[in-house]
């Protein structure tokens, strides 16, 4: 069986998967990590989302074996050490933009990456493009791009966080 | 997921032994084939990753673009080359799918596949393509054989698609909501010898030539040069997203803001 090893929030991790193993499926079975969701099985709702080589990609949607020797980045690496909350993080309970949560995991993890590679500023109009990829059942997504709004000055240091 | 045997090769021609195996198929950015394998629609024995082959790349000449076959959307998308050479081809990169599709998906996959409602075939039949494979140079012209079907013979893969660079372009898609795939696209090109207009996403045999758009549109580069030439409906798709009658409207609602964002 392959073997494969990869970083994970940090800690290199040596797994043994199966070639139709998924990446989702190493995080949360073999892994123990599952703040990652699996919402769909059609590559459509992006639950999944987590950031490998600090790309936000659908875990659902690629193999183990495709991140071998990458660094990946769950839901459960954002936070620091003593518990403060990740800037995106704070923002969604700011703003109210989560209700179920299930959503939550891979919504945080595309609105880090839209932030990140819009250094010099981020419409409502651009949040909404950038978010097609993630469905929400509960929000009606208002909050939620309330909360990337709010989060984007807190990410670029043009505010001190609060 | 049916089980299989995974094989990163390094070189084309390490790859092209692999899928000498009927029984083999090739990978690259997973976001067809991944969900293809999750509903059990396909059963390969092995599965031969094209990621370690490097044919990731954009190269601009005076006359051409030309962008390897693993080369993701988003790199094409955010090419400052590319969006100046052919901004058709960028804005139609960006459009795909999501951002998370677009980090992973390829233009060769893209165009291997031909699925009847993706957005690249549509550009690279209006833009005349070439379609470059490691045994020989394909034109768009013929590649593109009808849904899902090539002219790619089995095991044989594509190293990269070359563009001839326009005067202008643009690409216009009515988005499924829910899938964002093309209800209908409507690709045009205006080069030196003519137009050409290329659609995707309305037809039963995948994308086609606009002809009567095309004569129209040489003659005379504006939306308004479309008026009355109607789109006929035999043969376009009817499903529960559109009728064939409502895709035939899209498709000349399409091509003319596709002139007016080009012009
Ligand atoms: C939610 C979602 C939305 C999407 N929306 C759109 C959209 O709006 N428009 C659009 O155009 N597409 C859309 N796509 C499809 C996406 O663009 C895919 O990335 C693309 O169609 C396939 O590229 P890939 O690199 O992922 O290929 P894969 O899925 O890895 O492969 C697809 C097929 O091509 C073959 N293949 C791959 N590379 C080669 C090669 N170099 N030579 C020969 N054969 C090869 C494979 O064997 C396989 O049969 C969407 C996908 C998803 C999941
Ligand atoms: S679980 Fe729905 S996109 Fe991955
Ligand atoms: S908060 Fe429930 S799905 Fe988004």
């Amino acid at each position: 069986m392959p073997q494969v090893t990869l970083t994970v929030n940090g800690k290199t991790a040596s797994v043994e998967v199966e070639g139709r193993t998924l990446l989702v499926e190493l995080l949360r079975d073999k892994l123990g990590l599952t703040g990652t969701h699996v919402g769909c099985d059609t590559s459509q709702c992006g639950a999944c989302v987590v950031h490998v080589d600090g790309k936000a990609v659908k875990s659902c949607t690629m193999l183990a074996v495709q991140a071998n020797g990458a660094a990946v980045t769950t839901i459960e690496g954002l936070a620091a050490a003593d518990g403060t909350l990740h800037p995106m993080q704070e923002a969604f309970r700011e703003n109210h933009a989560l209700q179920c949560g299930f959503c939550t995991p891979g919504m945080v993890m595309s609105a880090i990456d839209i932030v990140a590679t819009h250094p010099d500023g981020l419409s409502e109009a651009e949040i909404r493009h950038c978010l097609e990829g993630n469905l929400c059942r509960c929000t009606g997504y208002h909050n939620i791009v309330k909360a990337v709004s709010a989060a984007w000055p807190v990410m670029h240091g043009k505010v001190a966080a609060e | 997921m049916y089980d299989f045997a995974y094989h990163k090769p390094s070189s084309v021609a390490d790859a092209v032994a692999l899928l000498g195996d009927s029984e083999a198929k090739a990978l690259a950015g997973g976001q067809t084939f991944i969900p293809v394998l999750k509903q059990r629609l396909n059963k390969p024995s092995a599965v031969v990753d094209l990621a370690g082959l490097g044919l990731s790349g954009i190269t601009v000449t005076a006359t051409t673009v030309t962008i390897g076959a693993s080369t993701t959307h988003v790199t094409v998308a955010n090419s400052a080359e590319v969006k100046k050479a052919i901004p058709g081809l960028a804005n139609l990169a960006s459009w795909i799918g999501d951002v998370a599709v677009r980090y992973r998906g390829t233009i060769g996959g893209s165009l291997a596949n031909n699925d009847p409602a993706a957005c690249y075939p549509s550009a690279a039949l209006a833009l005349g393509a070439t379609i470059k494979t490691n045994t020989r140079e394909i034109a768009a012209d013929d590649f593109f054989q009808g849904m899902f079907t090539t002219a790619l013979e089995p095991g044989e893969i594509i190293l990269s698609a070359s563009f001839p660079i326009p005067e202008m372009s643009a690409y216009e898609k009515f988005r499924n909501p829910a899938s964002r795939y093309a209800m209908v696209g409507v690709f045009v090109a205006k080069t030196a010898s003519g137009v050409r207009v290329a659609v995707t996403g309305a037809s039963q045999g995948g994308v086609f030539r606009h002809t009567a758009f095309e004569t129209a549109l040489s003659a005379n580069f504006s939306a308004s040069a479309l008026d009355g030439i109607a789109t006929p409906a035999d043969g376009l798709n009817s499903d529960i997203h559109g009728s064939a009658a409502y895709r035939a409207h899209l498709v000349g609602v399409m091509a003319k803001r596709a002139v007016a964002a080009a012009a």
